[in-house]
């Protein structure tokens, strides 16, 4: 317990990163998932396939990978920077390949949302005249998104629990490496350990309830 | 029907795991117990299990079957002379910096040369013998960059933070767990090839750990046609000792000895030029450094 | 594929011109996105035959290459069977009558599926050795930490694959007098096990995927041997190894997946069950979301 009190401050630090990374990771990937769902959808062949292969390629690959290559691959050698300061540099390189990693589980809930949309709606959408876009944007999305809630709420919860992982992109203030570099230093804590689960049990369980409630409430009635 | 024929692929896959994973996990654990110190096992089992690091050019890499470097070196001369000058079978078992103190409280290794610096808060779960050689933390930087000269200039420059390693808190933190107290900017890397990798993109300005680490990479670079220098202005002293388990003392006065006699018959500076020739900012040294007391 | 094209119809001659428009606009952004990291890989170097050249020598393979392939497997393997016999147990303790039974099923499979992994991994890696003695912790915790995490998951699997098998089944099996683990055995678990299957191998594919976390705590996986070994053996050659390790767990985890959706079309071609397959639950969804798509269309 005296671990605990002692390392709080720190660990309350490294969580407040892990919420940080979670809340633009969230956006950002919700945003890059309803693209891809749009390319894997759409009337042209060439869109298509880039989007399959993206999250053929992506999905597969660890997300360990996936952040080491977004540092050294997006970063160190394509050259992109987010800011002069290196320690949100490697804050936004890890927002980005999170967000990538997400996104790619985002886009497939989505196509599944889609596939429960009759095609009676798609075909009434049609008929009115509205174009692909249109019909994508007024018709199709919202009643697919309202019938994937819940899964894209586990999604969420998947990609908070993976912002523990960002040691691997190189940036190194959330909670999971203080929790390891307290470890070195001190030895096994198992208030520290049981502390930082119930932190995410705190974020985590809310999330899940809230898109549990908003499924239900939402459902579309058919 | 499905449901056994399930069943039967499941218990036998499970007996393949179980079988592989013995094979794997088999470390002569059984014959540690027979031997109350390594020592003793040198001698009478004639098989000892090494931990070196496995990425750390010049000093312990796996290259092919086996590691090969200056740790490596120095780990085979002192094992031999723990047995009395017999050969002795060494099984290579890779030590990262994170479960160094796990394996040698586990048995999981007998004894450990992986650039381990002998620390007061080690000291307390790992008995050390030598040191074998004293490193100095110093700065790496690109070949052409004039603006480092010194490690004081490190002040507004990029810096590299490895994981699990804390050489940098001696650029950037006061005494006691630091030293300079420099205003540099940290940028996270998993471990010390990734920071000499963005050095050499440009993505920070010098890489801060022991000269000996440094002096690995500055060799491999300088082989590849890439450029890094040394500034050659070490400013601690890092002690590499010969990690043993807690309490230990019999082997730890052995190695001692072992370490004396490879200073004697000029061993130790043969292997200092053969792995560090060439790399300047680097001090060969000239005789056995200072022991620590057997504890 | 088929519901793409219930978004749009057949094109018209402004549809197609468009079509053609968007086609060369999307060709032209991938080749320009492709070319611009090709141009700046090659002025950082990355296309140097050196540091390309180790990934086609035996020796390399050899040495490094295939036995962290190897470790990966053995950790994969063995954490996939615990994982399966974990889930069985208790996504068959969740659906018991006995509340004693299930609500600490429950409370067991919750927890360690809100738990982040690799959080999960370090505390089994730093607690073994003062609990315990000799052996080799890193392959344990990485093995436990998989098991703990995706039984959880699995066992959710498992309960929603027995829930899914309708209940006319579970009733005629009680009418003819068979007995509590008679229905289990003879009736349920075959049909569930069956529209399951998908699910299960896609949870295995995030399972194979996770044993990456192992590196972090240093036990010798594909990622370890292949993106922090080699790289230092062979100078400057991180991206390479980077790119080669990743095609390695891509094809891996790819040939899982083909597996799962094969499982899948046959199980729903196949009319020994009368359950419709089922999706993976909760997080499963999440990294395994192949589940979901295939299994809601």
């Amino acid at each position: 317990m005296d671990d605990l009190i002692k390392y709080a401050p720190a660990l309350f630090d490294g969580f407040m990163e892990n919420v940080k990374l979670s809340l633009m990771c969230g956006v950002l990937s919700l945003v890059l998932g309803t693209i891809l769902v749009s390319m894997r959808v759409s009337p042209t062949p060439v869109l298509r396939a880039a989007g399959t292969v993206y999250v053929n390629v992506v999905r597969n690959t660890p997300l360990t990978l996936v952040l080491a290559f977004s540092a050294l691959g997006l970063s160190d050698t394509l050259g992109l920077a987010f800011s002069d300061k290196p320690s949100s540099n490697s804050f936004w390189l890890v927002v980005l390949g999170l967000s990538i990693y997400t996104a790619a589980f985002v886009c497939e809930a989505l196509r599944s949302g889609i596939n429960t949309v009759p095609l009676g709606q798609a075909e009434a959408a049609r008929a009115i005249g509205l174009t692909f876009l249109q019909s994508l944007r007024l018709i199709i999305l919202p009643q697919a998104f309202r019938a994937v809630i819940a899964p894209l709420g586990s999604v969420m919860i998947a990609m908070i629990k993976n912002t523990t992982v960002a040691i691997a992109g190189g940036y190194l203030a959330e909670s999971a490496f203080v929790m390891k570099d307290t470890f070195d230093d001190t030895g096994v804590s198992i208030p520290i350990f049981l502390g930082l689960v119930l932190a995410f049990m705190a974020v985590t369980l809310p999330v899940g309830f809230l898109t549990g409630w908003l499924a239900r409430r939402l459902a579309v009635a058919r | 029907m499905r449901v056994i024929r399930i069943g039967a692929a499941l218990v036998a896959a499970s007996a393949l795991t179980l079988g592989l994973a013995a094979c794997g996990g088999d470390g002569g654990d059984g014959d540690t117990a027979a031997y109350t110190t390594v020592a003793d096992k040198a001698k009478g089992a004639k098989k000892l299990i090494v931990g070196t690091k496995w990425d750390q050019p010049s000093l312990g890499l796996k290259k092919g079957a086996e590691p090969e470097g200056f740790d490596v070196d120095v780990a085979k001369y002192v094992v031999k002379e723990l047995a009395g000058g017999a050969e002795v079978e060494i099984e290579w078992k890779e030590s990262a910096s994170s479960n160094r103190e796990a394996f040698l409280a586990n048995g999981t290794v007998d004894i450990i040369f992986a650039t381990y610096s002998i620390t007061d808060s080690r000291k307390e779960k790992v008995t050390f013998g030598g040191p074998y050689i004293v490193a100095h933390q110093d700065v790496m930087v690109r070949a052409d960059d004039t603006k480092i000269a010194k490690p004081q200039d490190l002040a507004g420059k990029r810096i590299c933070q490895a994981a699990g390693s804390n050489s940098y808190k001696r650029i950037t933190d006061p005494p006691p767990d630091g030293e300079l107290d420099l205003d540099a900017e940290l940028v996270g890397a998993a471990n010390y090839s990734e920071c000499v990798q963005k050095l050499g993109g440009n993505n920070l300005d010098a890489v801060t750990t022991d000269d000996l680490i440094l002096a690995g990479f500055a060799k491999q670079a300088g082989e590849a046609g890439g450029g890094f220098k040394i500034l050659g202005q070490p400013f601690t002293d890092e002690k590499y000792g010969v990690g043993l388990k807690k309490g230990d003392t019999k082997t730890c006065e052995a190695v001692n000895a072992a370490i004396t006699k490879m200073y004697q018959d000029g061993t130790a500076q043969k292997l200092f030029e053969k792995w560090f020739a060439g790399t300047q900012g680097l001090t060969a040294p000239t005789g056995a450094p200072q022991f620590e007391p057997c504890a | 594929m088929s519901s793409a094209s219930v978004l749009f119809d057949a094109p018209g001659p402004r549809a197609r011109a468009r079509n053609a428009l968007y086609t060369v606009a999307g060709l032209a952004a991938i080749i320009a996105i492709l070319y611009f990291i090709y141009v700046k890989f090659d002025e950082k170097k990355q296309w140097e035959g050196r540091i390309w050249q180790p990934f086609l020598e035996p020796d390399t393979w050899t040495t490094h290459i295939l036995p962290g392939l190897l470790g990966t497997l053995q950790a994969a393997a063995l954490a996939a069977v615990l994982a399966l016999v974990f889930g069985a147990v208790f996504g068959l303790a969740r659906l018991s009558d006995h509340a004693w039974v299930r609500i600490p099923a429950g409370v067991v499979v919750e927890v360690f599926r809100a738990i982040p992994l690799l959080l999960l991994i370090f505390f089994i890696f730093y607690l073994a050795p003062s609990v315990m003695g000799g052996g080799d912790y890193a392959f344990m915790a990485v093995v436990a930490g998989l098991t703990l995490y995706n039984g959880s998951v699995l066992a959710e699997v498992v309960r929603a694959g027995v829930l899914a098998v309708p209940r006319g089944q579970s009733e005629a099996a009680y009418a003819i007098g068979l007995r509590k683990n008679q229905v289990m055995r003879m009736v349920l678990l075959p049909q569930a096990v069956t529209a399951m299957m998908p699910a299960i191998v896609s949870q295995l594919v995030v399972l194979l995927k996770d044993t990456a976390l192992g590196y972090i705590i240093a036990y010798v996986d594909l990622l370890n041997t292949g993106f922090k070994i080699l790289p230092a053996v062979f100078f400057g050659s991180l991206i390479p190894a980077a790119i080669v390790i990743g095609v390695i767990y891509v094809g891996l985890n790819m040939a899982l997946s083909a597996l799962a959706t094969w499982l899948e079309k046959r199980s729903r071609r196949s009319r020994k069950t009368a359950a419709r397959p089922i999706a993976p639950p909760g997080a499963a969804a999440a990294e395994g979301a192949s589940g979901i798509g295939a299994a809601v269309d």
